[in-house]
């Protein structure tokens, strides 16, 4: 078993600790958004792109949070399916709409960059595609999680398609190379040091940080959210018993 | 291994005997590949450039189509509990249940794909990698396909719902099929797309039934 701080797993301990840290990552993730943002306005043209390079301060970091989301939706799912833990498929159910509208986000500001830069607005390039097919798979996980009346039944399908569908996350890496048609490769990180300036590096990392300071904000209100809308179920159930 | 080999003959029965078996297959990718030049147009040069493509997707939406058999009729009528309780692992029960369908619909439509995409205008020397890749495909969309199908078991419109989850699951067989088919034609090297789908079949045939079981017991708890 791997040791979890019960803060994690104990609905009353984690209620007790969400209750600050959902706002303190809040403002965390304003704080950095707005220094991150700042920076970014205040950074040069680029010598190609122009204004438009700043478009990718909103997009980069919306694309790592695409997959990152994944990765938490998928190891929650893991949780819940093998030790059952109640908190973490409320956490799963709670992150599938998050890490869809990062998707959608990522998407979206990358099709408006690419209009500019590409002179389309889509081009059927590998890694926009497996990008699309990550947000239809965050649609399916939730199409499933609605569609079963069960609730038990409908959090552990759902983890077992989540699952599956972290099988989808390494071919979307694995894409860019095989497919690489249009789509630059990794920039930031890569062996040899990032290839990006500093003045654009760094409202680059900044905004993923406010990206991921927000989501762990959401994510928590989310999953106290669900933990209320049991309990009141359970105590409605209770009242119906008499 | 007696065991299995009934499991083996019913679901091969079943899948090509009930409900009119590979014809209804074979009849929509045939309906699809008609209609394709309908809604295309009939200039020869541009349907040879799509032929082999649209071969290769018209087959995976067509196996698609057969997958609410595969466990909704047995969940019905009781039958997949008593393969639940029967001494052989629910794993291989699924396996076996995806290898029949693929025996009874997956290998006849590998024989109309090269057909109905020479009626589009592929070039004949396409056909053999065109066959290989259906038969390939086939089973690689037979296993990940189960899976949504057991997801979707006991959930309200289960057809609909299977094809949402399964349709990104086949992103990247029909991007290594189609992408060795697209190399062959215009004379590039084609086996590396075409050992990509089969590593993936390959990982679907032995990881799938994993998912399907684990979907299979949830169903039925």
């Amino acid at each position: 078993m791997i040791p979890v701080p019960a803060f994690l797993t104990n609905p009353e301990r984690f209620m007790a600790f969400s209750r600050w840290a959902a706002p303190m990552f809040g403002a965390i993730a304003l704080v950095l958004g707005l220094a991150g943002l700042w920076l970014g306005w205040s950074a040069p043209p680029d010598y190609q792109q122009g204004a438009t390079v700043r478009i990718l301060f909103i997009h980069i970091p919306a694309a790592w949070m695409s997959e990152f989301v994944y990765a938490c939706l998928a190891v929650a799912s893991l949780l819940s399916l093998v030790w059952r833990q109640v908190l973490a498929d409320a956490a799963a159910q709670a992150a599938a709409p998050l890490g869809a509208g990062f998707t959608l986000l990522a998407l979206v500001t990358g099709s408006l960059w690419g209009r500019p830069m590409w002179g389309t607005y889509w081009v059927w390039d590998a890694r926009l595609t497996s990008v699309l097919a990550l947000l239809l798979i965050y649609l399916a996980y939730m199409a499933l999680r609605a569609s079963l009346d069960d609730e038990t039944k409908a959090a552990r399908a759902s983890a077992i398609l989540a699952l599956v569908g972290a099988v989808n996350l390494p071919i979307i890496h694995y894409s860019v190379d095989w497919w690489n048609t249009l789509h630059q490769g990794a920039s930031v990180f890569r062996a040899g040091g990032s290839a990006l300036a500093a003045v654009y590096y760094w409202p680059a990392i900044l905004l993923a940080l406010a990206y991921m300071s927000a989501f762990g904000s959401l994510w928590l209100v989310r999953i106290r959210g669900e933990v209320w809308r049991r309990r009141a179920e359970t105590a409605a159930l209770r009242a119906a018993r008499g | 291994m007696s065991r299995l080999g009934a499991l083996m003959a019913r679901e091969t029965t079943l899948a090509w005997g009930r409900g009119g078996g590979p014809m209804v297959s074979v009849g929509f990718y045939a309906g699809v590949a008609t209609l394709l030049p309908l809604a295309i147009g009939p200039e020869p040069s541009r349907l040879a450039a799509i032929a082999s493509g649209a071969a290769w997707v018209a087959l995976a939406l067509a196996s698609l189509l057969s997958l609410d058999r595969l466990f909704e009729r047995d969940f019905e009528d009781g039958a997949l509990d008593h393969l639940a309780l029967s001494p052989v692992p629910l794993e291989l029960t699924c396996a076996v249940k995806c290898a029949g369908q693929w025996l009874a619909t997956g290998a006849p439509l590998a024989l109309a794909a090269p057909l109905a995409a020479m009626g589009l205008g592929a070039p004949p020397s396409l056909a053999p990698l065109i066959f290989a890749c259906a038969l390939i495909g086939g089973l690689a969309f037979a296993f990940t396909g189960g899976i949504g199908a057991a997801l979707s078991l006991g959930a309200r419109r289960g057809g609909l719902l299977t094809a949402v989850i399964v349709l990104p699951l086949f992103v990247s067989p029909v991007i290594f099929g189609g992408g060795a088919l697209s190399a062959f034609a215009s004379g590039l090297p084609w086996v590396g797309g075409f050992a990509y789908l089969c590593a993936y079949a390959a990982a679907a045939v032995a990881l799938g039934p994993l998912f399907m079981a684990a979907a299979c017991r949830n169903a039925l708890s």
